[in-house]
């Protein structure tokens, strides 16, 4: 089978040539390359600040940067890592790539607005870049007022307009999504039948569409603060900075799940594959998405509970934030009974997705000790809060991304990467992961404070293992980047269908030919129906 | 809409709208999903000035006499007439769309020509407000200038009159332009019975911003308006 197989003479890689048949695409196969290409140089260039970061932290003493200066590197990591990887990563790019081919479809209802999209994030890019040559940002990616509005002399203001319109790539990705699933599911293809890795971009889609509009004009308000001197925000004049935060998590609040939603839903889509199972509780894992969706608009002020707020609203919203570990908790243990009698295997995806579990589960318990009063006036604005969201957006939202990546490449690109260096960057990932980002819940817990560039001596110990761990994250991360690279030459041809999956999008050929299938498919039974205990068909590495 | 790759052969059928993008299966399709579209657009629209509107109420509960005194010096007559002219250019918009539906150019040209003036008097009358607090230094900031004993509160409710009814103010800009290329279009005979959905999408915008500033208006200028 091996050496018959054959990428196909016309595909999407090779409709057109030249730089300007892809700047001018409405292919959203094309257009999300682009948008590969985009978020990993960002991501690189965020692993270098989380680098200076990590190097910074080896001794206790400050004695690689001035303290300013750290200040911009933790800000400008959080900043290029939330708003210019994060939040693009997996809708932007699995997604964008993915929808169509999902649901049978030649396109997103919109391509123009798609390449649109693209060219504002690049716009965002831009804006950031400007502000990191004439001296970076130091307020954290969080913009506290009055700090960003009236203290800082660094350039808040082409930095929060960076994120502005980046945020309306954002949106438009959302509502392009929307319409999409709504308008363009092929003959036969139900709600129901819909992959779950549909049901989790269209909640996605809702957050994009619902929050992103709210930081948007919250920017705005910072901007006529700083640039005119108007004082929504000033307290000098009455105006109030507590509600900038409340502003401020109405939209990056939900955001978190922003970025792990998708990434559950290449979760769904790789454990079934993995296992030959279909998902137990197909309903209510998809539900289980929408549910997240909508709790986590009611949650935000649980950033808040030192800020003044009253402890009345703190008990609401503690209950609230509790409620999301419902639907959370709901997909864990039904992707766990997926597993349950299934044909398991442990190709590099798969590894990827074992990796997810075992770091969202602590990253998520941990969201419930955060959320409890008297815990989170403990360990606010410690290393406790900062060890939590990296087991869940960066344990979660990136092995997600990761575990696709490896897991559509094939379709992408028409061709295999190395398993075995696959396999090896996965363990080192999760292996790093764990050291770099475990001693900081103790440190956290032990009362190190988050921001600072210097601590006292006896968190060393724990701080020097962070920045290890961090080096072989580092490299788990940057392996990919090689075996990549090499498998577009040299990687074996895929063929249509590597992982013997059920999705409509390993129907047609990979790469898929720029109209994604030759016919319109028409669907006729449920998703992932997979037979278990029958042998994999081919194992092509 | 330049994009239709030779239909006939794409899909194997005989008769295609040409104004068909390669995409879709149908014009229905088509129209469903930019109609949708657009409503999704709006509803990130009601939320982009819903933070504004949620810091106006919180300001309002909080200081309610300096929000009574300072909206007191808007220009309640300006504000009426522009109320009224919106109200009309909402209704010359609607008989614009209803034009393009029953397929009669001239007249919508006529009342899409008519909804971009009566948007650029709104703008006009609008400069001329914002020229009058410069003048009086009603512009939050350093010089800010009131007699009140709530001089600092009023700033607040300033700068959100300007960010709020500024914004308002974009959005009408953009309209006027939006509309502009669409009477160009129409003027091109590029619509039909069959295929108006730009006019349609553009008269949705054009409505949504009239009716934010019909909450504009009260919120603004009718706080307090007794003694």
């Amino acid at each position: 089978m091996l050496d018959k197989l054959e990428l196909p003479e016309r595909h999407y890689l090779n409709n057109g040539h030249g730089l300007k048949s892809w700047l001018l695409t409405k292919d959203h196969k094309r257009i999300a390359i682009m948008y590969l290409i985009s978020i990993s140089a960002m991501f690189m260039l965020g692993g270098f600040f989380a680098a200076g970061v990590r190097l910074e932290l080896m001794t206790p003493r400050g004695d690689l940067f001035l303290a300013d200066t750290y200040n911009k590197f933790f800000t400008m990591h959080g900043i290029v890592m939330v708003f210019f990887f994060l939040i693009p990563s997996t809708p932007a790019v699995l997604g964008n790539f993915l929808l169509p081919l999902m649901i049978g479809a030649k396109d997103l209802a919109f391509p123009r607005l798609n390449l649109l999209s693209l060219y504002l994030f690049w716009i965002g890019i831009v804006f950031f870049f400007y502000a990191l040559f004439s001296g970076g940002i130091d307020t954290g990616w969080t913009f506290y007022t009055p700090f960003s509005a009236a203290v800082s002399n660094t350039n808040v203001v082409p930095v929060a307009l960076g994120v502005f319109i980046a945020g309306f790539s954002s949106i438009l990705t959302g509502l392009n999504f929307i319409v999409t699933i709504h308008r363009m599911r092929a003959p036969g293809l139900t709600w129901f039948r819909l992959p779950l890795f549909v049901w989790a971009h269209y909640a996605t889609s809702l957050i994009q569409v619902l929050g992103t509009p709210v930081i948007a004009i919250t920017i705005v308000m910072l901007f006529t603060e700083r640039a005119f001197g108007f004082g929504i925000f000033d307290p000098t004049r009455g105006g109030d900075p507590v509600l900038f935060q409340h502003l401020f998590w109405f939209y990056s609040h939900p955001a978190v799940y922003l970025m792990i939603l998708p990434a559950m839903g290449v979760i769904s889509e790789v454990l079934s594959t993995f296992s030959r199972k279909t998902i137990f509780g197909y309903s209510f894992v998809a539900f289980s998405s929408l549910a997240i969706a909508v709790f986590g608009f009611i949650v935000w002020a649980h950033h808040l509970f030192v800020a003044g707020i009253s402890t009345y609203s703190a008990m609401v919203f503690s209950f609230l934030s509790f409620s999301v570990a419902i639907p959370s908790a709901v997909k864990m243990f039904n992707w766990t009974a997926t597993l349950y009698k299934g044909t398991i295997s442990f190709e590099a995806p798969m590894l990827y997705v074992y990796g997810f579990f075992g770091l969202f589960l602590v990253g998520g318990l941990t969201g419930l000790f955060l959320a409890t009063l008297g815990i989170d006036v403990h360990v606010h604005d410690t290393y406790f809060v900062v060890a939590h969201f990296h087991y869940v957006m960066v344990g979660g939202a990136i092995m997600g991304y990761l575990g696709g990546l490896h897991f559509w490449w094939p379709k992408i690109t028409g061709r295999m990467y190395s398993e075995f260096l696959s396999r090896i960057s996965a363990i080192m990932v999760f292996v790093g992961f764990n050291l770099t980002f475990f001693p900081q819940f103790i440190l956290g817990y032990m009362g190190m404070p988050r921001r600072y560039h210097a601590y006292p001596d006896e968190f060393q110990v724990l701080n020097v293992m962070s920045s290890g761990g961090s080096v072989v994250l580092g490299i788990g991360y940057l392996l990919p980047v090689i075996y990549f690279l090499w498998s577009l030459k040299h990687g074996a041809v895929a063929g249509p269908n590597p992982w013997v999956a059920s999705g409509l999008e390993w129907q047609t050929a990979s790469p898929p030919p720029t109209e994604n299938f030759v016919e319109t498919p028409h669907v006729h039974g449920e998703p992932y129906e997979y037979t278990p205990h029958v042998a994999r068909e081919a194992n092509l590495v | 809409m330049s994009d239709a790759v030779a239909p006939a052969e794409v899909h194997g059928q005989a008769v295609h709208h040409p104004k068909l993008q390669h995409h879709f299966e149908t014009m229905e399709q088509q129209k469903e999903a930019s109609t949708l579209g657009m409503w999704v657009f709006l509803l990130t629209e009601v939320l982009f000035f819903g933070g504004l509107f949620m810091a106006y109420l919180l300001y309002r509960v909080w200081y309610f006499d300096a929000f009574a005194e300072a909206s007191r010096d808007l220009d309640i007559q300006l504000g009426t007439f522009n109320t009224v002219v919106l109200i009309g250019s909402s209704l010359t918009m609607a008989l614009g769309v209803r034009a393009a539906q029953t397929d009669e150019r001239k007249k919508t040209v006529f009342w899409l020509v008519a909804t971009i003036i009566l948007g650029l008097v709104f703008l006009v009358v609008k400069g001329f407000e914002y020229e009058h607090k410069f003048a009086v230094g009603h512009v939050p900031g350093p010089n800010f200038h009131s007699d009140s004993p709530y001089a600092a509160q009023e700033q607040i409710f300033f700068s959100l009159y300007f960010t709020m009814t500024g914004l308002h103010a974009l959005h009408m800009v953009v309209g006027v332009g939006l509309m502009s290329v669409i009477t160009w279009m129409a003027a091109k005979g590029r619509f039909s019975a069959r295929y108006y959905t730009p006019v349609e999408m553009a008269g949705l915008y054009w409505h949504f911003v009239d009716l934010v500033w019909i909450y504009l208006f009260p919120l603004l200028y009718l706080v307090e308006r007794h003694n």
